[in-house]
């Protein structure tokens, strides 16, 4: 505990600093139109008409979220949200530019829908959860709910196939939610919870083999359960992305709940068996690898399912942007398949070029680091597992598509966390960062200061 | 548990490096790997990003390729306003590939060359399209267009090439059958690789620039380099030289004669140069290379750059009077038979050079050109190529080709007013029975301004071809569109 007293003064006390959030917010709305308006001069050189909308519209959306940040969480970070501004405004840009093209799927009308929903949704979720330690109450309930969302759309009329992945549900043609999107958010609340109850007994040794203490047989049930459950989501949903997404950022969580460096082994190695398994049963498991490998022979290359086209396609275009990149409109991103959902990264990197790439990694990875800082700040261990396991929900995700999209990692289809065209990922994104400027709210707020000026009294965090 | 935190916003870092890494060694180390891959459509559409140079003749009074800007994903498209009459100078500018001047001044045409370096970097950082030079052709727009009405008008194949003698300038150059190149620019890899390939199956050669790109045996209009090497030989030989001339020439180790045209006698036996030249008079000229030999022949003809590569703006096939063989051999071939085999360009370069004094200049097709601002980045200048004769021997050859196109079988080149001088060639093709049709000359011939090579392939023009009935008419209106072109 001594350690964690000499941590907390490392965690500064920090201001509200509500003047310079809004600043940057103003920042990052002023770039997404700039964007904008390249993406115009770019493709017939003149400035949108719609780019006074479109950048009214983000910035008057933005400025609600501010004021609702402003007064229900006013200790909140004040980084997140110009970062996720200007990531959502990014994707936006983007997508108006694919759909410029006229390439079918992409509309950025329907984008900017969706982002203003987010907005609502993460100012719902600020101004009803005035204590995010009311999740912790909901453990076994969240818990429900995500095995329940995850299973919704394997249910006949409801469920629906799309893409060779079981993952939608919904009423008619028009109306589709990926009820998985949700699902991760309320298993990583279950997680945290859970975890936080049982970590004492998961923390205990039984053998040791070699260096490693290995946790009791009998503890092992929850991973295995976990296992089982991702399993099942690669088999019965065909959704490689969320799988690896569900099971990783378990076993993540239950090292930072445990301290066990164990777990982390028998995570990977009931990966290994999991997805050697999964190669056996499903050739689709096996072509991934396999092209992952050597995408560039014709081979695989001219296959006409699960080959590497998307792939290459992909490569191509952030080849063909080089360092610098083409310039807003000025590139030939629609050639790649997707670019408006999975391979919107491939895309950025055509007309943004490795500069922009390089931007955007950046900015991923301070909004992850935002709420890692949360994480370490906050001040009970169901905020920390929480904070520490939503971020790490994030960063895992974008190295599982941006990993896949540039060829680092086999494919596996996901969405880029706020740029993906897609209405459920935004949404549910939105509620994560809602949770995370939730609890960075509480992990920044001064602490009561009942006895003032004493000088050998310490503040107890842990 | 901040301490597993920790560890775990490492591994996010470790993450986010790992992609970091990897992203730019996508966008710097594989990223030309990339870029230049056939597969990645973009290099196609990259070929139509720039406002690609146009082609011109006549100082930029005529336009035979232009650039025109639809706007569209292929934004900046080839157009060749006369394409079928300037299809083997122009070649084309096809999805994949380019031909002709396109090809061969590819890099001023589209910008890349180091001389347009400065102007692009300009175009790169004020975000214009880039925009490549523009090439002006030595071509007379007129000229060109009597020589390929006349050649297509009665359906023949052939070439026709005309040049200044004196810088060698090229002012004419015909190759029926022709294309049109239209077909080959479309910004449609598929359409374009059909039209192609129809092209290409075509078994009249339509692609093919004969003026250039093949070989044909070049007939009695080889004898003029024969008469060359004959005059060479010793100074005190001219025109009126008497030399024997027998209705058959015995050849050596063959029980076959060598006859002369259609078996007709030549005079009386004993004739003068400038008489055996007139009649093309095949026996002389056979008996002139026997007695040379191989070195001397050879050496003449390389003098005149055969057996050489031309330098030209576009490919030339190496003309050449084949391999040494027996003395029967040598005959034939000094009356440009045998294994003889030239270009029309190449025979156009004998009638050149004899009109320059003996000098041969080296043939251009570029003017000049001309850069995006109109400035002037390249003149091309007169260069010589080769020292063919003395100027004696050049002054000997052309006061007999007078006589040729005045008195012989060149009548049919006569223009009034307008000395001309020539050399007809009926040439045996192979085992075909129609003749190969050729005529050289140049006008006038004491200031030569256009000198030309009309050649017309066997099978063509009936079987009774002739240089002097079938090439030579077509020579004179050349050469007449040339001098009224000044």
């Amino acid at each position: 505990m001594t350690a964690a007293v000499a941590e907390s003064a490392a965690v500064p006390m920090t201001a509200k600093r509500r003047g310079a959030q809004l600043a940057m917010l103003g920042f990052a709305v002023l770039v997404v139109m700039g964007a904008y308006a390249s993406v115009g001069l770019g493709l017939d050189g003149k400035i949108p008409a719609g780019m006074l909308t479109y950048g009214l519209g983000l910035g008057g959306l933005m400025v609600a979220a501010y004021l609702v940040l402003a007064r229900w969480a006013p200790w909140a970070d004040p980084l997140l949200l110009p970062l996720v501004t200007l990531v959502n405004g990014i994707g936006l840009v983007i997508i108006y530019r694919i759909e410029q093209s006229g390439r079918p799927g992409a509309s950025s009308t329907t984008q900017l829908m969706w982002t203003a929903l987010g907005v609502v949704m993460f100012s719902a979720t600020l101004i009803v959860l005035k204590d995010h330690r009311a999740l912790q109450r909901l453990t076994y309930t969240m818990g429900f709910v995500g095995i329940g969302s995850l299973v919704l759309p394997l249910l006949p009329f409801i469920g629906k196939e799309i893409n060779g992945a079981r993952i939608w549900i919904g009423i008619g043609d028009t109306f589709t939610i990926q009820p998985a999107e949700f699902a991760k958010l309320a298993l990583v609340v279950f997680f945290a919870g859970y975890l936080v109850a049982k970590r004492d007994v998961l923390a205990l040794a039984g053998r040791r083999l070699l260096f490693i203490d290995l946790p009791r047989v009998r503890d092992l049930g929850p991973v295995l359960i976990t296992w089982g459950l991702s399993l099942a989501v690669l088999v019965l949903q065909k959704d490689l992305g969320s799988s690896l997404l569900l099971f990783g950022t378990f076993i993540v969580m239950l090292y930072i709940a445990t301290q066990r460096t164990s777990w982390v082994l028998i995570g990977v190695l009931l990966f290994l068996g999991g997805a050697i398994l999964a190669g056996q049963v499903f050739d689709h498991v096996t072509a991934r690898f396999e092209v992952w490998l050597n995408p560039e022979a014709s081979e695989f290359y001219d296959r006409e399912l699960g080959g590497s086209y998307q792939l290459m396609q992909g490569l191509f275009g952030i080849g063909s942007g080089g360092i610098l990149g083409t310039g807003l409109g000025e590139g030939h991103p629609y050639l790649i398949p997707l670019a408006f959902s999975d391979f919107i990264f491939a895309a950025v990197g055509e007309e943004l070029g490795l500069t922009g790439l390089m931007a955007l990694l950046m900015v991923y990875a301070l909004i992850v680091e935002r709420g890692l800082r949360t994480a370490i700040a906050a001040r009970d261990p169901f905020s920390k597992l929480l904070a520490g396991g939503l971020s790490f929900l994030l960063a895992w995700q974008v190295f599982i598509i941006v990993g896949g999209v540039t060829g680092l990692i086999p494919l596996t289809g996901l969405v880029t966390p706020f740029m993906s065209a897609g209405g459920s990922a935004l949404l549910a994104n939105w509620i994560l960062i809602a949770l995370l400027v939730r609890m960075s709210d509480a992990a920044r707020r001064p602490p009561p200061q009942a006895i003032q000026d004493e000088g050998l009294t310490q503040v107890f965090q842990r | 548990m901040n301490g597993t935190l920790k560890r775990a916003s490492i591994a996010c870092l470790l993450m986010f490096g790992l992609l970091m890494v990897n992203v730019n060694y996508l966008g710097a180390v594989k990223a030309e790997d990339y870029r230049t891959d056939s597969r990645n459509e973009r290099a196609f559409f990259a070929r139509y990003a720039v406002e690609r140079g146009w082609i011109t003749a006549d100082d930029g009074k005529t336009t035979l390729a232009k650039t025109v800007d639809t706007g569209g994903t292929f934004r900046f498209e080839r157009e060749y306003p006369n394409g079928r009459m300037y299809a083997h100078v122009l070649g084309f500018f096809a999805p994949e590939s380019s031909r002709g001047i396109e090809a061969a001044a590819g890099k001023y045409l589209d910008g890349t060359h180091p001389d347009l370096m400065f102007r692009r970097a300009i175009d790169f950082v004020s975000n214009k399209p880039a925009k490549g030079a523009s090439i002006d052709l030595t071509l007379v727009p007129a000229a060109q267009k009597v020589a390929y009405d006349a050649l297509r008008a009665s359906g023949k194949r052939g070439a026709v090439v005309a040049m200044n003698p004196k810088t060698g300038a090229v002012q004419v150059m015909v190759s029926l059958p022709t294309y049109d190149p239209n077909t080959l620019a479309a910004p449609n890899k598929a359409t374009v690789a059909t039209a192609y390939n129809k092209l290409d199956a075509d078994d009249q050669d339509p692609l093919l620039n004969r003026s250039t790109e093949k070989t044909y045996p070049p007939g009695s209009t080889f004898k003029v380099v024969t008469a060359a090497e004959f005059l060479e030989d010793d100074p005190s030989r001219n025109p009126e030289t008497q030399v024997a001339a027998p209705q058959v020439l015995d050849l050596p180790q063959t029980t076959v004669g060598l006859p002369n045209y259609g078996g007709a006698a030549c005079g009386g036996g004993q004739v003068s140069l400038r008489y055996a030249l007139e009649r093309s008079c095949n026996t002389p000229f056979a008996k002139f290379g026997m007695e040379l030999g191989w070195d001397k022949m050879r050496e003449q003809a390389a003098k005149f750059g055969m057996g050489e590569q031309i330098p030209f703006t576009l490919p030339v096939a190496k003309s050449d009077i084949g391999p040494e063989e027996e003395l029967a051999a040598l005959a034939q071939l000094s009356i440009g038979q045998r294994n003889n085999q030239m270009t029309p360009l190449q025979m156009l370069l004998v009638a050149a050079g004899i009109a320059n004094g003996g000098e041969v200049m080296k043939p251009y097709l570029i003017n000049k050109i001309v850069g995006p601002d109109g400035s002037v980045l390249d003149e091309t200048e007169a260069e010589p190529f080769t020292e063919a004769v003395s100027r004696e021997t050049a002054d000997k050859l052309k006061e007999m080709m007078v006589s040729v196109v005045q008195a012989g079988t060149a009548v049919a080149a006569q223009i009034p007013n307008v000395s001309v001088a020539g050399k007809t060639g009926t040439a045996e093709a192979g085992d075909a029975p129609a003749p190969h049709a050729w005529f050289i000359g140049f006008a006038p011939a004491d200031d030569p301004e256009v000198a030309v090579c009309v050649f017309i392939e066997a099978g063509s023009a009936g079987n009774d071809a002739t240089g002097g009935g079938t090439a030579a008419p077509l020579a004179r209106d050349v050469m007449q569109a040339v001098l009224q072109a000044k």
